[in-house]
């Protein structure tokens, strides 16, 4: 089993003033050995999350790793069938009604429907939580600049495009002004200036308001532009949590990459013994090369490996980013493309 | 190292708006106005059942008025609206579209608001009621016009309506009970497996007294025997309407307990967190 590596630093500031009614002493959200089974198979085995009232966090994983089971039993969807976890102060298995009132949720897939109109869609949601029409109006106007649909608010759903409907769920997911917000992959299938937009409105959130974020997301340079903190979850378990740029310096200050043809691992041995390499790892026909230094080292590299019977195809120096940390912790990159959910 | 905040004041504003619970009856509302604005964005699932209606309407007339004519004060046109109601009415809910919140996950952003759970399911039922009801209307209008009288006068047409409707009712509980269980609309449309015994197995072209047989004894196990019997009561009169009135809410009431249990069963199945 994998050791948790727990980074922490002050590298970004978050906001925990809030307009928020959970005491300010108090975590946004904190599970304590949270655990979900499925038929036996435990989905989610023994997570512990602190995150403080205001701020991002960003929730990482490959695709099966507990990710979206995880925001499910968060967010009331699922009961946990072991540990306990407090959202916004509440518990969710003994408190769900509490914890509802108190968070917004957009989940993978914009969950809307396309029968009705985008303002029917706000005003039902809206009285749902209790509000006014008169506070639902407001609600809406105040994210008017976010929904950004125009006229297409008083048209049926069905005929949105894509990123229309991620918007519109986003604003049904903050209408009632949630003190956290769990955001399952915000912005796939956005085109990059959606995307642009709604991490503007993340961080808008963020700071103007002080909610907090528990943000999963498959782009990793979404994480690493939003999140104070992140966590990445494996196998049900978290295996790191810390800040995006430390957790980057953890696996080492600059990678090499090489593409090579040939068996990569002969020429592990020859890799570690050149001054300045921390540690090799293959992945497929890639080795990855850790070094404090890569400019120093990449022409030390080139050369050992020009004394192997590889074939080298490309040599890449680079800081290291998310991925690097993906892959280091998980063994495999992330794969944006597919969004199947992870939940049995 | 530790996490350090760089707290900035917030922004200065009015009083947050913030949630807070609606109320069972404003849960209840909600869900049945969005239900109902659905209907005519919706209107190929409720057309076809009252063409349907108003067809065999006219051709049951047409084709048994006079194989009965034979019987003493018998009125068929009467004797056939009742029919023609529950033709138009039986299966007639919001079940499918239920069916399509839980595949679009609309359902589960419902289930993350903190409405009631049990206020979605009696929300499409309440506008299920609705819209039976107004389903009802073009067949009586029908048969007004072809002679159609109420012994119970505008007292009787709402009987004959809210009777009518309570039918409706029960049996969409079926169609709710299976929409929940399987999310799944082909099932839900396999509730006319159980329309055809209800409807035909019964006094739904000749009276009783025509029955023979096994079709007889089959009549007086069926509830929609004694449903009919009570909304013909409304209209044709003649002797107490207490008895037949009576037997037809209790059939409608032994349907919908079952048909209830069911589908609320399944919603509690499908909201478990478990």
């Amino acid at each position: 089993m994998r050791e948790r590596l727990t980074v922490e630093s002050d590298a970004r500031p978050f906001h925990p003033q809030a307009r928020s009614t959970v005491p300010p002493s108090s975590d946004a959200i904190r599970t304590e050995s949270l655990v979900r089974e499925f038929d036996g198979v435990r989905a989610v085995d023994g997570v512990d999350l602190r995150i403080p009232t205001g701020e991002i966090y960003g929730f990482l994983g490959p695709n099966g790793a507990g990710k979206s089971t995880t925001v499910h039993m968060l967010c009331t969807l699922l009961a946990p069938t072991g540990g306990r976890a407090l959202v916004a102060g509440y518990d969710v298995g003994t408190d769900p009604g509490k914890v509802r009132l108190r968070i917004g949720v957009a989940l993978q897939e914009a969950a809307l429907d396309p029968k009705q109109t985008g303002t029917e869609l706000l005003n039902l949601q809206g009285r749902l939580y209790g509000l006014t029409r008169h506070e639902v109006n407001q609600r809406v106007a105040e994210l008017a600049e976010l929904i950004d649909l125009g006229d297409f608010l008083d048209r049926l759903i069905g005929t949105y495009s894509g990123g229309m409907k991620r918007r519109l769920d986003l604003a049904a997911a903050l209408i009632h002004n949630p003190e956290v917000v769990f955001l399952d992959e915000p912005t796939t299938g956005l085109d990059p200036v959606s995307r642009v937009q709604v991490w503007s409105e993340v961080r808008r959130l963020n700071v103007e308001l002080g909610i907090t974020i528990f943000l999963t997301t498959q782009y990793l340079e979404e994480a690493d532009e939003l999140a104070h903190r992140v966590g990445i979850i494996d196998h049900g378990r978290i295996v790191a949590e810390g800040t995006p740029t430390d957790l980057k310096k953890a696996v080492g200050s600059d990678v090499i990459i090489v593409r090579v043809e040939g068996d990569p691992t002969s020429a592990c041995p020859v890799l570690e013994d050149v001054p300045g390499v921390d540690g090799v790892e293959v992945h497929g026909s890639e080795l990855v090369v850790s070094t404090g230094s890569g400019s120093a080292t990449i022409s030390p590299v080139a050369v050992a490996l020009a004394g192997t019977d590889l074939v080298v195809r490309d040599l890449t120096l680079r800081t290291p980013t998310l991925d690097d940390v993906f892959l280091e912790l998980t063994g495999t990159h992330i794969e944006p493309a597919d969004t199947e959910e992870d939940r049995p | 190292m530790t996490v350090v905040a760089h707290p900035v004041d917030p922004p200065s504003a009015g009083p947050l708006i913030r949630a807070r619970p609606a109320g069972m009856f404003r849960d209840l509302t909600s869900i049945a106005g969005r239900a109902l604005r659905a209907v005519p964005r919706d209107i190929s699932v409720v057309v076809p059942p009252v063409f349907i209606a108003l067809f065999f309407f006219v051709v049951n007339i047409a084709t048994l008025n006079k194989v009965t004519s034979s019987i003493p004060n018998f009125d068929y046109t009467s004797f056939a609206m009742a029919t023609a109601v529950l033709l138009g009415v039986t299966g007639v809910s919001r079940a499918p579209a239920l069916v399509l919140d839980i595949q679009s996950k609309y359902f589960d952003r419902l289930l993350l608001t903190p409405v009631r759970r049990t206020a979605i399911l009696v929300g499409h039922m309440a506008a299920d009621v609705a819209v039976a009801a107004v389903l009802t209307v073009p067949i009586l209008v029908l048969g007004f016009i072809l002679g159609v009288r109420f012994h119970g006068g505008p007292l009787g047409v709402v009987g004959f309506i809210l009777l009518a409707s309570l039918w409706s009712l029960a049996f969409a509980g079926f169609a709710y009970a299976i929409a929940l269980k399987t999310g799944n609309p082909a099932a839900v449309n396999s509730t006319f497996l159980l329309f055809f015994p209800f409807l035909f197995l019964t006094t739904s072209y000749v009276p009783r007294s025509q029955l023979s047989g096994w079709l007889n004894t089959v009549a007086g196990f069926n509830p929609v025997t004694y449903l009919l019997g009570g909304l013909r009561s409304l209209e044709v009169g003649g002797g107490s309407q207490w008895a037949p009135l009576g037997q037809a809410l209790l059939a409608v009431a032994i349907v919908g307990l079952i048909s209830m249990a069911l589908c609320f069963a399944a919603m509690r199945g499908r909201v478990k967190r478990g």
